[in-house]
């Protein structure tokens, strides 16, 4: 994949906020002081007017969001996963998410692949606290092309809507005319028969070199892209687990209550079946470079191959 | 309204909160009582409101940012025609639409969910932020507790409010002077909260909030002020008109005895005789 276009998916959530700003005039984006960093500058550069900078006061900006979506506005509010969902949990469950309110979460930076700035910015808690609220939709895109559609879906889907994105640039893999975003339906990247990988975020391009790795030792693995956690998509999760009888999940999260822990639920309900979680093992992140800290996670190709190889 | 006949509602406010409280076994007098008088003159005087069309978009809103003291926004909003009140005695039991605390999806007439301490001017500060954007004239309001303003996120919303100059947003503090564990200066002390509020630069009026003349004139003084939001600080009475409740810290979350609410209700119904005899 040497030569494959990346972009970071904070950079697709800033260039679909201004496609719909264009589209939709109720639109509105709320910022704390970080939108050079969650890329909300270009919405704020084309419109001034319906860009709202609250300061470096998450709980606040929350509370005006949810405010301005009970007067028919649509805010999508920004900052670091660290904050928009860890800071901020309470408010977001009860000023959003019990009143159910249309507000929506783009969080950016989430994961270790913040990368320099280390373990006190790298959520990986986020997935598993946002999951908990009824009502909560959560998306993790894969890159440029999905994570723009789910701002897209977010703006026309009444509700409360997290969205993870992603600091380091990811490559584009989902540039292909048979393309289509549905919230809560995932996708089928490569069908296979031995194992399923499901994979969302950053790790589904590292899931599907992964494969190729498993390919070469006469390994046929399925990987399905879970982008959304919730409400997630059961009939693919256990049409897959029946297919294959072997379940791998992969995130840039920790393993206790994100995707991993979202197919466990569903597969211990309705077809119990080996899963082996792969992600963060419960400790926090580091400083370094995204890539140098995928690799020493093992959540790169290379790492995902050989966690697998290692529990079969 | 006149004054007496705001009197006679404050105190007809009043017995539905001890009913409501007494039937639910739980519940919050204290603050309900103490900004009984505020409610009652924000629904039946202040704010442009259609009980029959609860959901107008261009009614003034109000968000009771002390979600606790929900049995008096209960009863105000049934007294003044949004529900039964026969419903007040449904508060808190299973199945009712009275909710232990403030509900938007469940009660007609509440314009947002609340309860927990500390987030309610936020969301008002975005119901004021969400009529400048779109051109329209509403207000909106707000009530916070004394103890209440401990919490961080509301000097968040004051400083934003203050910033930004939303002067269609009025905050009301109920200012009551008692929390759970005791007095507001001896538990951790908010004062002064004038002068903190001028320094965030909202246009602060002083009153007493049991008196409707000043209520008047401190909301006519908020429209007037442009280009700052207004905080009314009102000195009140925690527990106001039932004399065992009254300035009794052990009355903030607790319900009266079947005695007690006789009582409570026998004083209530003397103290509205005497509002009717009196001359207007």
């Amino acid at each position: 994949m040497g030569d494959v276009k990346k972009i970071a998916t904070r950079e697709s959530y800033g260039n679909a906020l201004v496609e719909l700003g264009k589209k939709n005039p109720n639109v509105l984006v709320l910022d704390a002081d970080l939108a050079g960093a969650t890329k909300t500058s270009t919405f704020k550069k084309e419109f001034p007017d319906r860009h709202i900078d609250c300061g470096i006061a998450e709980a606040n900006m929350t509370g005006i969001a949810a405010g301005l979506s009970t007067c028919g506005k649509i805010p999508f509010i920004s900052s670091f996963a660290m904050f928009a969902a860890g800071r901020n949990f309470e408010q977001v469950r009860n000023s959003i998410g019990y009143p159910h309110l249309n507000v929506k979460i783009g969080a950016t930076h989430a994961g270790i692949t913040v990368g320099e700035d280390g373990a006190s910015h790298q959520c990986l808690e986020d997935v598993a606290l946002m999951r908990t609220i009824p009502g909560m939709t959560v998306i993790v895109p894969s890159d440029d092309i999905e994570a723009k559609a789910a701002v897209m879906a977010a703006a026309e889907t009444e509700g409360p809507f997290y969205m993870r994105f992603g600091r380091a640039a990811v490559p584009v893999i989902n540039d292909n005319a048979d393309y289509k975003f549905e919230v809560g339906k995932a996708v089928v990247l490569k069908d296979g028969t031995d194992i399923v990988i499901f994979a969302n975020g950053v790790c589904v391009s590292e899931a599907l070199g992964a494969a190729d790795m498993l390919a070469a030792d006469g390994i046929n693995a399925a990987v399905v892209n879970v982008h959304t956690v919730k409400p997630i998509d059961k009939a693919t999760v256990v049409e897959f687990a029946k297919k294959t009888g072997r379940v791998f999940t992969c995130e840039e999260h920790s393993v206790i209550g994100g995707l991993g822990s979202a197919v466990c639920e569903v597969l211990s309900d309705e077809y119990p079946v080996k899963v082996t979680r792969i992600g963060v093992y419960d400790r926090f992140g580091k400083s370094g470079p995204a890539s140098a800290l995928m690799h020493e996670f093992e959540l790169d190709a290379e790492g995902i191959y050989k966690q697998i190889k290692a529990s079969l | 309204m006149n004054n007496k006949e705001l009197q006679i509602t404050a105190c007809n406010v009043r017995k539905g909160i001890v009913e409501a409280v007494h039937s639910a076994k739980s519940g919050h007098p204290g603050g309900s009582l103490s900004a009984a008088d505020m409610y009652t003159y924000l629904y039946f005087e202040e704010m442009n409101i259609d009980p029959k069309n609860p959901k107008d978009p261009s009614r003034d809103r109000f968000v009771l940012s002390k979600g606790h003291t929900a049995p008096g926004l209960y009863s105000a909003l049934a007294n003044r025609g949004y529900f039964p009140v026969e419903d007040l005695k449904t508060l808190r039991h299973l199945g009712s639409h009275l909710q232990g605390h403030p509900c938007m999806n469940e009660t007609p007439g509440v314009d947002m969910s609340s309860g927990s301490l500390g987030q309610g001017v936020s969301v008002a500060v975005g119901m004021a932020l969400a009529a400048k954007l779109s051109g329209d004239s509403y207000r909106v309001y707000t009530l916070t507790g004394d103890g209440e303003i401990q919490e961080g996120q509301i000097w968040e919303a004051f400083m934003f409010a203050g910033a930004k100059g939303i002067d269609n947003l009025t905050v009301v503090i109920d200012n009551n002077g008692l929390q759970i564990d005791g007095k507001v200066e001896d538990v951790c002390s908010v004062y002064p909260i004038d002068k903190k509020l001028e320094a965030f630069n909202f246009n602060v009026v002083c009153i007493d909030g049991h008196d409707f003349d000043q209520i008047r004139d401190a909301f006519a003084q908020a429209k007037a002020c442009k280009g700052k939001p207004t905080a009314i600080i009102m000195k009140t009475t925690k527990g106001k008109g039932v004399s065992y409740m009254e300035n009794q810290a052990g009355w903030h979350g607790k319900a009266p005895s079947d005695e007690e609410y006789e009582q409570a209700i026998k004083e209530l119904d003397e103290q509205l005789a005497k509002i009717n005899e009196a001359e207007v």
